[in-house]
């Protein structure tokens, strides 16, 4: 399992902008570089990307190899109601990671 | 560059401006390049950014990302970190919800590339 990091405000005042910052591990190996036996590296990337706010999605990225190792991504959302932000990640060879914080609004 | 953008427009004509791309002239390294995207938009239930697109002129492939928001996003702003193979440019392209595109074009210098590195 990979390790990522999430970074949601524990609290917020409805109607308020939050930021949401995700940061996943996770290689990112473009399938351009050659390996130390002289054959291509196969490509092995995150390809998917998706935020929900309690079961609704709000943001939605198509990754591509251009993508940084670990990639690290900034958003926002308005903070409508207390709840759970879930995110996951899939990718090639069937990379799957998933992770989810819990916010309040008041 | 040209053919990924196309599959993304399709045939709307793509204007400059509303759109802003954040990213240091100077690189030193292509393999993590901070990246900003910030869209002038109200983000209202009627007037929103469906999506932001990022392409770059030099890399083995156009694209880099495609992200999709809406109307809860609030902010249409976004920041990642991309690999830049050259010194080139990079371009973002907005998409608002009423149909029309708008861009954004930045030169990046590379000092260091992404991709050619051994193991």
């Amino acid at each position: 399992m990979a390790r990522a990091l999430i970074n949601v405000p524990a609290k917020a005042k409805r109607g308020e902008i939050i930021e949401i910052k995700t940061l996943i591990q996770h290689e990112m190996e473009t399938g351009f570089r050659v390996g130390t036996n002289g054959n291509m590296i196969p490509r092995n990337i995150i390809t998917d990307f998706v935020c929900k706010y309690n079961g609704e999605e709000i943001f939605r990225a198509e990754l591509h190899p251009a993508i940084s190792a670990n990639p690290f991504f900034t958003f926002s959302t308005i903070a409508t109601e207390s709840g759970t932000i879930s995110f996951e990640w899939t990718g090639d060879n069937g990379f799957a990671a998933a992770e989810s914080a819990d916010i309040t609004v008041e | 560059m040209r053919a990924a953008m196309k599959r993304v427009v399709g045939e709307a004509t793509v204007r400059e401006g509303k759109v802003k791309l954040d990213i240091p002239p100077l690189v030193e390294n292509g393999n993590v390049v901070p990246v900003t995207v910030s869209v002038d938009s109200p983000m209202t239930a009627t007037d929103y950014v469906k999506a932001i697109h990022l392409f770059n002129e030099k890399n083995p492939l156009s694209d880099v990302i495609g992200a999709r928001l809406g109307p809860r996003a609030g902010r249409a702003t976004l920041a990642t970190r991309i690999r830049l193979a050259d010194t080139q440019n990079v371009t973002a392209i907005a998409e608002l919800s009423d149909g029309t595109f708008w861009t954004d074009s930045v030169q990046v210098i590379v000092t260091l590339a992404a991709c050619v590195e051994g193991l």
